[in-house]
């Protein structure tokens, strides 16, 4: 193994213009899953308000404006080679690139301080949730995710019986989106985990979000569950920006690990039609 | 598609049907839960509100930051289902029109049937086209609070939908008729 310098420069400018491009510039499958749901059925009113976000896609990267006025609490996910040695912390270089992204861009700072007791934003701090996952050689791999307030208020997570059949974890997820996906601005992507424990779960059903959803699930089982969820959701009729119609989801993706014996762990993590997210590597 | 004008006569209002697509110009107030907290308190207490609201749309939005040279960032509806504890209370001081996204109470569509008023939806997760149609933007209350200011705008042909008719009519999913 060869230590390799890093200076960490590189990755607050690497992570202020992934947060550009995340609030800027649509994933390539919420844009094309979008122009395709015009061929379904849904109501006029619908209709228009897919034009809308088709049309909001094209003048936001225009004008390098953002996708949404609520330019969300941010997830970063580093997967960092073991190899690199940087020169100042990561983490905190990590924040300071958010910090630089959301100031540089105009970009709508949300965050307060305390949900409990303090509720105002911070000054010059943009904090996001930072995961960093080391991985063998030398290679730094950075997504950068923000997420709106209104579409994380509508996710859910619960403990299912350890003998709970897949019909159970069916009704629980639609009957979840039935709850409060209209009131997350659909249509929606939805990020399914199911196994770990209590605390992983939920960032499980996060990185089903990151998946390309034009693409099905590798394993079989998890494309059959994945396509009844579509089928189930579409049939509750929510549509585009809740006016009714066939396209309340544009996507499901499920992804599943372990448990312990006495579980069942499901959490869902709904995202309203702007998917944001965009991904860079830094090969030293 | 009807071409609308805020602030809105009571004809109008009256003759908007749920699902009917609206282009709206003129003057609407952005509010949100921070702003709408500080009215109720403000009506409340009988003290004044620190604009005048009577007759007027009021536009559920936080906007980004407004970049150099441009008249705002992007704009777009926040949920409208967290003002409803609030709203009874403005439809009865004389807000007629409210512009958000998603569903409403039972207590605010009895409220708008009462009131006279209607509820609009503009499409979530189209805040940079929306800003398209801003004219003017200007901090006119609140400023301390930034993105949840009351913001004065100025809209032009600004593409709505009427989520609710002053009749309680609802394009809105789920069918409550």
């Amino acid at each position: 193994m060869v230590a390799k310098d890093v200076p960490v420069s590189n990755v607050i400018e690497l992570v202020a213009n992934l947060s550009l491009d995340a609030n800027h510039n649509a994933r390539a499958d919420v844009s094309a899953l979008l122009r395709k749901a015009r061929e379904s059925k849904n109501s006029p009113a619908a209709m228009a308000a897919l034009d809308h976000l088709i049309a909001n896609i094209e003048i936001a990267k225009e004008r390098s404006l953002p996708l949404c006025q609520d330019c969300g609490y941010v997830t970063v996910f580093a997967e960092v080679g073991q190899d690199l040695v940087f020169d100042d912390p990561l983490e905190p270089a990590i924040q300071l690139g958010v910090a630089r992204g959301y100031d540089d861009g105009d970009l709508r700072q949300s965050v307060i301080r305390d949900a409990f007791s303090d509720r105002t934003k911070f000054e010059t701090e943009r904090p996001a949730n930072v995961y960093i996952n080391l991985k063998s050689g030398s290679e730094l791999k950075i997504t950068v995710m923000p997420k709106g307030g209104g579409s994380d208020n509508a996710c859910r997570m619960t403990m299912l019986k350890p003998t709970a059949h897949e019909d159970e974890i069916v009704k629980y997820v639609v009957d979840i989106v039935a709850a409060s996906g209209h009131y997350a601005c659909p249509p929606l992507f939805v990020g399914i985990g199911i196994g770990g424990s209590f605390d992983s779960v939920g960032l499980l059903a996060k990185v089903a979000l990151l998946r390309d959803f034009q693409i099905p699930a590798k394993r079989p089982d998890l494309a059959a569950l994945e396509n009844r969820l579509m089928t189930e959701i579409n049939k509750l009729g929510i549509g585009p920006a809740g006016l009714g119609g066939e396209t309340t989801a544009l996507g499901v993706s499920v992804l599943t690990d372990r448990t312990h014996m006495a579980c069942l762990p499901v959490a869902v993590n709904i995202s309203c039609n702007q998917l944001r997210g965009a991904t860079a590597r830094l090969s030293i | 598609m009807k071409t609308i004008t805020s602030p809105l006569d009571q004809k109008v209002i009256d003759n908007l049907v749920a699902g009917d697509t609206v282009a709206l110009s003129g003057q609407i107030y952005t509010a949100r839960d921070q702003a709408h907290k500080r009215l109720i308190e403000a009506l409340s207490e009988n003290r004044p509100l620190p604009v005048e609201l009577m007759g007027q749309t009021i536009f559920y939005a936080g906007p980004a930051p407004t970049p150099a040279g441009a008249v705002t960032g992007s704009i777009g509806p926040t949920t409208a289902s967290r003002m409803d504890k609030f709203t009874p209370a403005l439809l009865e001081y004389g807000v007629k029109a409210m512009i958000g996204k998603g569903p409403r109470s039972i207590e605010v569509i009895e409220s708008m049937k009462a009131e006279g008023a209607v509820y609009f939806v503009a499409t979530g997760g189209a805040a940079a086209y929306l800003s398209d149609f801003v004219r003017k933007s200007e901090v006119v209350a609140f400023g301390d609070l930034g993105p949840e200011a009351i913001h004065l705008l100025e809209v032009e042909n600004f593409p709505l939908v009427v989520g609710i008719d002053a009749n309680g009519r609802s394009a809105l999913w789920p069918d409550i008729s």
